[in-house]
């Protein structure tokens, strides 16, 4: 990088460029990846379900869980919102199941259904001239004890192992007495999940469901069994709901500041540092075209808190060249050469930068692990905007430096 | 040159009055908790065509949707409403959309919330879990970056002028903040909790790059200057980063607060206190305590 600097500037120039391109939400890039944004400024809503888990046995937790999470997931789907974002996480007998809804709105009849504990029942099948009818049953997910992933001794193909109460032997024996030879329909929400074909009368209370399952649909099986059949109720205990007008109003306002406080900082730096400033200026925009192009590229949810940390970092990020601009013009004052006094002056601001920048990163790793989605928006961008500033400060502004100040005997 | 370092007693006792004040009023008045860490709804709406008063609305929330509770505000330069009560279920909710709608048909909702108890406890919780791993995080950190400087001035001494610079930066915007939630109902959020770690961040940095320059001249000249002359030379010497570094935060802190998303106003007012105050403590008050607990026998 010493000896080629003009080469090294002309390619993170152009991969800045390239970058404001890409991240540019008009044109060429609006047509790779479309920019992820948070409910909050597009408007959605965010629920919080809380699955109570006491009454289920440790062993089946993990597997309710996953089981709800899968029902919530085809319910949502049925209410036309492409790719919800789910997640689970659990402390004790609670578990909490989270549903970002990004851009919806008037989801107020999805928000109660979503949350309904899911329905799982058993049903006849009949063939008739109109084509297949399913005739309801009496047996539903309340007499069933609980699903397992087994495997089949000899051949080892993974199946499913529903277990039922000794009322609900009773009926499965007798339903399954009825259609031997014939397919017995699995319905959850009312929807068919699984049609096996009964091979004989089973009054043992225990039924094993074989085909060509895969591990995986296996465990999806009985992850939905355990979720309709296990008493462990679901209710909505968090929503946040912001609408589209809202969402789309923050959105501006935010970009908005966003532009005004850039050009503020600019001007600023170049009424302090004069020629200095310009070199400051052009690597700040090389930063945020940086900056926004790796949020873009790693598919980061951009929320309003977010962005909030992304602009807080524009006006730290020239903080580095302040640090050093001024030991230059300290080393340039004590009468060095202006080549030797930038590079006494990089050097010597390094470790002020560093120890300086250090204490905001340990914070905003801190946010990132211990808080809530909302307020992790805001410490992600806040942890690459520093990390990425730190890499301006010592090499894009270094660079500039160095091909543009020259003395005029080296 | 500015003599900072001898005008010492003035400095101290003018934030000894700040933070006096600020820890007054957080004991006084207390911090007004949101629905987000106590449990409760958040309502946000606008009525823009019928534009009714805050006491119509506040009304209509008592004696028509029965909630006794209900705390109402109303923000004229954007025309919102923001109502806060009890929680309530999504059923609940759109009874009281669908009653509201009839009253006024123009009303629009624009942001609705509701926590349960547990959860905001739950957040509540991880909010001070963040707040205790960022100050031992800090203090680990700066255990570190002092860790050689040895003489005259022993490290742990600028560790802890450094949280003591820290503990005055943070409570100066918390107080104030707790006067906001006595006069005008300002609740704090997790939001309110970021900024003061933001701010505890920034101002460690401040004070860094002061120490650091201190720490660099003592080195070159101690035995020759006087202790609170290398100080007070080091404050003036690093007075411009001091103050520039700080106020590009504060630049666009400023079009934040002026030109960004109402949602975010108090905490960017948080962080503008804040970051204001970490430029004062790191020039005005971190260096002159150093220079007090200075041996002052150096010069032999």
């Amino acid at each position: 990088m010493r000896r080629h600097p003009g080469l090294f500037l002309c390619i993170i120039v152009l991969v800045a460029i390239a970058a404001g391109f890409f991240v540019y939400p008009k044109w060429i890039g609006s047509q790779y990846m479309p920019w992820k944004l948070g409910l909050d400024l597009v408007g959605g809503s965010h629920l919080v379900y809380q699955i109570d888990l006491s009454n289920v046995s440790s062993t089946d937790q993990s597997s309710v869980v996953s089981g709800m999470r899968d029902v919530i997931e085809k319910r949502i789907n049925l209410y036309g919102v492409s790719e919800p974002d789910i997640y689970t996480s659990q402390s004790g007998n609670q578990a909490q199941l989270y549903v970002d809804l990004a851009g919806v709105n008037n989801l107020s009849d999805a928000i109660n259904q979503i949350g309904q504990t899911p329905l799982l029942d058993f049903r006849e099948v009949e063939q008739t001239a109109s084509g297949t009818q399913y005739v309801y049953t009496n047996l539903t997910g309340e007499y069933i004890t609980g699903a397992a992933l087994i495997f089949d001794q000899t051949t080892g193909q993974p199946q499913v192992q529903i277990n039922f109460n000794s009322d609900g032997a009773k009926i499965f024996g007798e339903i399954t007495a009825a259609n031997v030879g014939k397919p017995l329909a699995i319905f959850l929400d009312n929807q068919l999940i699984e049609a096996p074909t009964v091979e004989s009368a089973i009054t043992g209370g225990s039924a094993v469901i074989s085909g060509s399952f895969t591990v995986a649909a296996a465990q999806t099986l009985v992850g939905r069994f355990n979720a309709g059949a296990l008493p462990a109720p679901i209710k909505l205990i968090n929503q946040q709901t912001v609408s589209a007008s809202l969402g789309i109003d923050s959105l501006k306002k935010v970009i908005l500041a966003g532009i005004l406080g850039t050009i503020l900082v600019i001007l600023f730096m170049l009424f302090y540092y004069r020629l200095l400033g310009i070199f400051a200026a052009m690597a700040l925009v090389i930063y945020i075209a940086l900056t926004l192009g790796i949020f873009k590229v790693f598919g980061v949810t951009m929320t309003l808190a977010g962005l909030a940390g992304f602009i807080l970092t524009i006006g730290m990020a020239v903080d580095a060249n302040i640090l050093i601009f001024e030991r230059i013009k300290e080393e340039l004052k004590r009468g060095l050469p202006k080549a030797s006094a930038l590079e006494e002056g990089f050097r010597r601001a390094w470790p002020s930068i560093r120890d300086s920048n250090m204490s905001t990163i340990i914070t905003a790793a801190i946010l990132y692990y211990f808080t809530s989605s909302f307020v992790r928006g805001f410490a992600l961008t806040l942890l690459i905007g520093v990390i990425v500033s730190l890499f301006s400060a010592i090499t894009t502004t270094r660079l500039f430096l160095r091909v543009f100040l020259k003395d005029k005997k080296a | 040159m500015l003599n900072i370092v001898g005008h010492k007693k003035i400095w101290f006792a003018l934030s000894a009055v700040l933070v006096g004040l600020a820890l007054l009023a957080i004991v006084s008045y207390g911090f007004k908790e949101s629905a987000e860490f106590k449990g409760g709804s958040l309502w946000e709406f606008k009525i823009p065509v019928s534009q009714p008063s805050l006491a119509v609305v506040q009304s209509e929330f008592s004696n028509t949707l029965h909630i006794p509770d209900a705390v109402i505000s109303y923000d004229s330069g954007n025309q919102e409403f923001l109502a806060t009560f009890s929680t309530a279920d999504e059923a609940t909710h759109q009874q009281y959309l669908t009653i509201l709608n009839n009253t006024w048909p123009s009303f629009q909702e624009l942001t609705f919330e509701s926590i349960s108890p547990s959860i905001g406890a739950g957040l509540k919780n991880n909010a001070i879990i963040a707040i205790i791993l960022v100050l031992i995080g800090i203090s680990l950190y700066i255990a570190y970056a002092f860790r050689k400087a040895s003489r005259p001035i022993s490290s742990w001494k600028y560790g802890w002028i450094t949280l003591l610079t820290l503990f005055h930066d943070v409570s100066i915007p918390a107080g104030l903040l707790a006067l906001l939630g006595h006069i005008q109902n300002v609740q704090i959020d997790s939001n309110f909790i970021v900024a003061l770690l933001v701010v505890m961040g920034f101002s460690v940095h401040d004070t860094i790059v002061v120490f650091d320059r201190i720490r660099e001249n003592l080195l070159a000249q101690r035995g020759k200057v006087p202790f609170e002359k290398i100080i007070n030379d080091s404050v003036n010497q690093t007075l411009a980063r001091s103050i520039n570094t700080s106020l590009t935060l504060i630049l666009v802190l400023l079009a934040l607060y002026f030109a960004g998303p109402t949602d975010l106003r108090y905490f960017v007012l948080t962080l503008l206190v804040g970051v204001t105050t970490g430029i004062y403590s790191s020039i005005f008050i971190a260096s002159p305590a150093l220079a007090l607990v200075s041996p002052k026998d150096a010069v032999k």
